[in-house]
């Protein structure tokens, strides 16, 4: 245990100094790298730790998104306090799924499904309504104060990624250590029995799945603040979705670090495979190799270590 | 408003539009419901198939109706073998893997068909692709009442095979109860790599019955998958009556929402029905309780 | 803790900046020799959605750089050479930056790319960060050179543009016809571009007695247009409008012919299918389509050749390999000009060029916020299984047939 505290210390100081000394190039893949373990680990807090696989979190991710720009954009708010009213939505679209999927009873590829179609439902009414200008996408003018969530330099954005990143690591360890944790991990291993313990699995869920909304559409606001601009697609595409639910399970899903560790891996894999076709300019369409490698490296993963990554630093699988 | 006599055209394109999502949906719910798992390359497997017809035309002049045989045939013996080597090897008998893998080899079909054969729109011009019926306002092109007609044939076939043949029965007895089977001497992997082999054979019809009306690019088959879901699902997961005929309410609702909603909020309408029937019916209209 | 970083944070820029410095120092100290090759990012989308696209930008970039090579190089730079880096965005706006900011690292003067509007936006922000000239060589959005960035140069038109252009083509060719049609119908993708081409289209028919009955919107993919192509023969349009990506273009296009949908002209703006393949593959279908577009200049001996040496590697001459390959000749003009890949000449030189696009139908470059104002589309028609210009007049190679003759 000690080990693994200081193990921690050590990489968080690493992660603090890394900017310091590493050119921007490092410093925005490190930032992708913290970003994209964030929005992985809300995934995993409901479909790791609970058990309830989603297909579709990128509902909240779009709903964090939309909410702070159309307030920033359209209403003049200042991006900070919007990014709080987007966690707020994202929480109540979390509930609001939650309260509807898990009334009907839905589990496992059911509930996988209903959240898919949530989200291609928000990307067709995105695409649709006045209020998100459609498909013509919304633009935040660059202007870059930290008072606007807007930084010059990328290593404040980096340091703010690494901030939500450690922010979602302590949520899922705490998930570890207390009851609410424990009850969650007792719905997804067999919520008939759970039910029989007398734990509340509906509400328990309902909770889980709006914490996890929360923090999924905290980390829309940060993709819209970063990159400036939104549309449906990006903000809704099922591309997020898959990405989340990727880094959870290669990583490792129901672990603490499963999503941090999924992400590096995925993150340097794609990095290193897209830069091998730029070392061979002379052939030129072989840029798809590298996705290729990529996806044939999934797979080898999945093959050589069905626990997910984190299966390297345990002995013992997590289902018996 | 509208005229009735476009409703009632809009209904039959609708319901000629949906004989194909039928066979793309009859494919997923079989390997969903005998295998438990949800077959994420099931688009790229069809524009895998599409890219053969389409070849098999461009190359060797076989017209794609005469090639769906032996194109439905060899998306069998392919989906099998991807089985046997790949999907049932590496998962360890655990959904979530299977769920990963299958991901991981969409990515790999998709951008080896981009690495081979470009990433250009290819289509295939047949002599009967302009012909079409005349049924009031409705102008039914020949090669969408084909391919509806031949996907109603096939799937009353493969429901005959399912129900009559031994290895029909081994698979329904594997979907119901796995365990039961394997005590009864049933081999489970072999009916698993056959379920997920049959599942592929339905795309490489579909893919035949498609191409003289669409194109195909690396990327085109992931254009069936959703609706596939929604068929899949309103059906109920598992049945094949409930794929047949939630494969029509879907033709018929898309071509209902896109006339009354406008194209792009009338997709909505899926998705809607997806959500409406998980919510109130999750067993779907024919799946057994889930 | 604080004050800390800032002082390493600044310390970080200060090694940034001496190196930068050193590296434009060092050109001249190292003249006589073969002097440094000037090294260019070119970002596109040759994975996913749209691959075919991004690989026909890519085509042409590599042709451009390998001909202004031949050619001696950035002659005012002792023969520079041209070094092309090739990143793929793969259709995401993260990634797209993440290419800025790798080849930043390996010290690109200029940036090309980037295909989709939302890539651009993204990726020319970031390069906006070091003051690195970004060329759109594709990419529709009037977003991108609305926002004030002084390193983004586009040498094609936008859509309003296009639009503008297209409708006084069709304005006079429905004049010259004795104004046959009244009424229209757009059938646009769902995506920023379709939705705001349409828009922008719904809003100046009337000026030409067009009155627009429906916008349609479609999504994409869209599997079958059998219920618009219905819907469109109830409205009995006159004209049909379109304005959508490759595969839907096509498909639309095809099941409006196969469903007999007759009206005197189908009118696309920025239809992103018509092309010589599309014409060549489907010649009844695409008989009389027109479509407001980027397009060579046929007049141009220079064009006409570059479109037999790229047909002659078995690819399409399409407008993304004609305008990637002309962004890289306006880079070296700027290049040539500026006589220094140092960032803040070069951007001078972009800014204040009067590139003749030798290949476009286009006037003298003239850079306005970012926006080349010599920039034109061409209207194209497809006439017995080829594709012939229209309009504007002084670049036509055939006289509009309008309205079509009935089926």
């Amino acid at each position: 245990m000690n080990r693994t505290i200081a193990l921690c210390g050590a990489g968080l100081a690493a992660a603090v100094i890394f900017p310091l000394f590493a050119s921007n190039y490092f410093v925005n893949i490190g930032l992708l790298v913290f970003f994209v373990a964030f929005i992985g680990q809300s995934w995993n807090i409901a479909g790791g730790f609970a058990g309830q696989t989603s297909f579709g979190h990128v509902v909240f991710f779009g709903t964090g998104a939309y909410t702070s720009t159309i307030l920033q954009v359209t209403y003049g708010w200042n991006p900070w306090l919007a990014w709080l009213a987007a966690m707020l939505a994202g929480a109540i679209v979390g509930w609001m799924i939650a309260v509807l999927s898990f009334r009907a009873g839905l589990r496992g590829s059911y509930f996988a499904l209903i959240t898919l179609a949530f989200a291609e439902v928000f990307r067709i009414l995105a695409n649709s309504v006045p209020f998100t200008r459609g498909g013509l996408g919304m633009l935040i003018k660059a202007d870059q104060r930290p008072l606007n969530f807007q930084f010059r330099d990328p290593i404040w954005f980096y340091y703010l990624a690494l901030a939500l990143c450690v922010i979602s690591l302590l949520i899922a360890w705490r998930l570890t250590r207390n009851r609410f944790g424990a009850r969650l991990v007792a719905i997804r291993e067999n919520e008939d029995a759970a039910r029989a313990l007398g734990i509340d699995v509906f509400a328990e869920k309902v909770k889980v799945l709006t914490l996890s909304g929360a923090m999924c559409a905290a980390g829309g606001t940060f993709y819209a603040q970063k990159y400036l601009y939104i549309d449906p697609s990006i903000a809704f595409g099922v591309d997020k979705s898959v990405e989340m639910l990727l880094v959870s399970m290669v990583g490792g899903a129901g672990t603490i670090f499963g999503p941090l560790i999924g992400s590096v891996a995925l993150t340097v894999i794609n990095e290193v495979t897209r830069g091998l076709a730029s070392v061979v300019p002379a052939l030129k369409n072989v840029q798809p190799l590298s996705l290729v490698v990529y996806g044939i490296m999934l797979v080898l993963i999945v093959a050589r270590l069905p626990d997910g990554l984190m299966g390297l630093f345990r002995r013992k699988p997590r289902h018996a | 408003m509208l005229d009735p006599q476009i409703i009632v055209a809009g209904v039959l394109n609708g319901l000629l539009a949906g004989g194909i999502y039928v066979l793309v949906a009859v494919g997923l719910t079989l390997i969903y419901g005998v295998l438990h798992i949800i077959n994420f390359a099931h688009g790229s497997l069809l524009m895998l198939a599409m890219y053969a017809v389409f070849w098999l035309w461009r190359l060797v002049g076989v017209d794609p109706y005469i090639a769906l045989p032996l194109v439905t045939a060899g998306a069998f013996v392919f989906g099998f073998v991807l089985y046997r080597l790949v999907i049932g090897r590496f998962s360890h008998g655990r959904d979530e893997n299977i769920l990963l893998i299958t991901l991981g080899l969409s990515i790999v079909v998709d951008n080896i068909a981009l690495l081979f054969f470009g990433g250009d729109t290819q289509t295939i011009d047949v002599p009967y692709a302009g012909r079409f019926v005349e049924l009031g306002a409705a102008f039914l092109p020949l090669p969408k009442i084909i391919s509806f007609a031949a996907s109603l044939v096939l799937c009353v076939i493969l429901g005959l095979y399912m129900a009559k043949s031994d290895t029909g029965k081994a698979i329904r007895a594997v979907a119901k109860e796995r365990q039961g089977a394997r005590l009864v001497g049933i081999d489970v992997d072999n009916i698993f790599a056959i379920s997920y082999g049959i599942g592929i054979a339905c795309l490489g019809a579909a893919a035949c019955l498609l191409m003289p009306t669409f194109y195909v690019t690396p990327t085109s088959g992931h254009a069936f998958v959703l609706v596939a879901f929604t068929i899949v699902v309103l059906g109920g997961m598992g049945s094949f009556i409930g794929a047949a005929i939630g494969g029509f309410i879907i033709g018929i609702t898309e071509a209902l929402g896109g006339l009354f909603l406008g194209e792009q909020l009338g997709q909505i309408g899926i998705s809607l029905i997806f959500i409406l029937i998980l919510l109130f019916k999750p067993t779907g209209l024919f799946g057994s309780k889930a | 803790m604080n004050k800390q970083i800032d002082k390493l944070v600044s310390r970080r820029g200060f090694v940034a900046g001496t190196t930068a410095l050193a590296g434009s120092l060092g050109f001249p100290a190292i003249l006589g020799a073969q002097p440094a090759p000037v090294k260019v990012g070119m970002i596109h989308p040759v994975t996913g959605f749209v691959a075919y696209n991004g690989q026909q930008s890519r085509l042409g970039g590599t042709m451009a750089v390998e001909d202004v090579n031949k050619a001696g190089g950035i002659k005012s730079m002792g023969g520079a050479k041209i070094e092309a880096l090739l990143g793929d965005s793969q259709s995401k706006v993260e990634v797209g930056v993440a290419e800025v900011e790798k080849m930043n690292e390996q010290g690109v003067a200029a940036y090309i790319g980037c295909f989709q509007s939302p890539v651009g936006i993204a990726a020319s922000q970031a390069a906006a960060k070091y003051n690195t000239p970004f060329l759109i060589d594709v990419g529709a959005s009037d977003l991108i050179v609305n926002r004030g960035l002084k390193n983004v140069f586009r040498l094609k038109p936008g859509f309003g543009v296009c639009v503008d252009d297209g409708i006084a083509a069709l304005g006079a060719i429905n004049k010259a016809a004795g104004g046959v049609a009244k009424t229209a119908v757009i059938v646009h993708e769902s995506g920023e571009f379709g939705t705001g081409t349409a828009k922008l289209l719904q809003g100046k028919l009337p000026s030409i007695g067009i009155e627009a009955k429906e916008l349609i919107a479609h999504d994409n993919p869209t599997r079958n247009f059998d219920n618009i192509a219905l819907r469109i023969r109830s409205m009995a349009p006159d004209i049909v409008m379109m304005s959508n990506y490759g595969n839907e273009y096509m498909l639309l296009a095809r099941t409006l012919y196969q469903q007999k949908v007759n009206v005197a002209g189908f009118y696309s703006v920025l239809g992103g299918g018509f092309n010589y393949k599309f014409v060549k593959e489907m010649p009844d279908v695409s008989q009389y389509m027109m479509d407001v577009n980027h397009w060579f200049n046929p007049r141009s001996a220079k064009a006409q050749e570059l479109k037999k040496r790229v047909e002659a590697t078995g690819a399409l001459f399409t407008f993304e390999v004609y305008l990637t390959y002309s962004n890289v000749m306006l880079l070296a003009d700027a290049l040539e000009r500026a006589g220094s890949a140092d960032k803040a000449k070069l951007t001078d030189a972009l800014a204040n060029s009067s590139f003749k696009a030798e290949l476009m139908p286009y006037g003298p470059t003239k850079f306005v916020n970012g926006q080349n104002q010599g920039a034109k589309p061409a209207v194209m028609q497809s006439l017995k299984g080829d594709i012939e210009v229209i309009a504007p007049e002084e670049f036509a190679s055939a006289k509009a047939v309008f309205p079509k003759p009935k089926l």
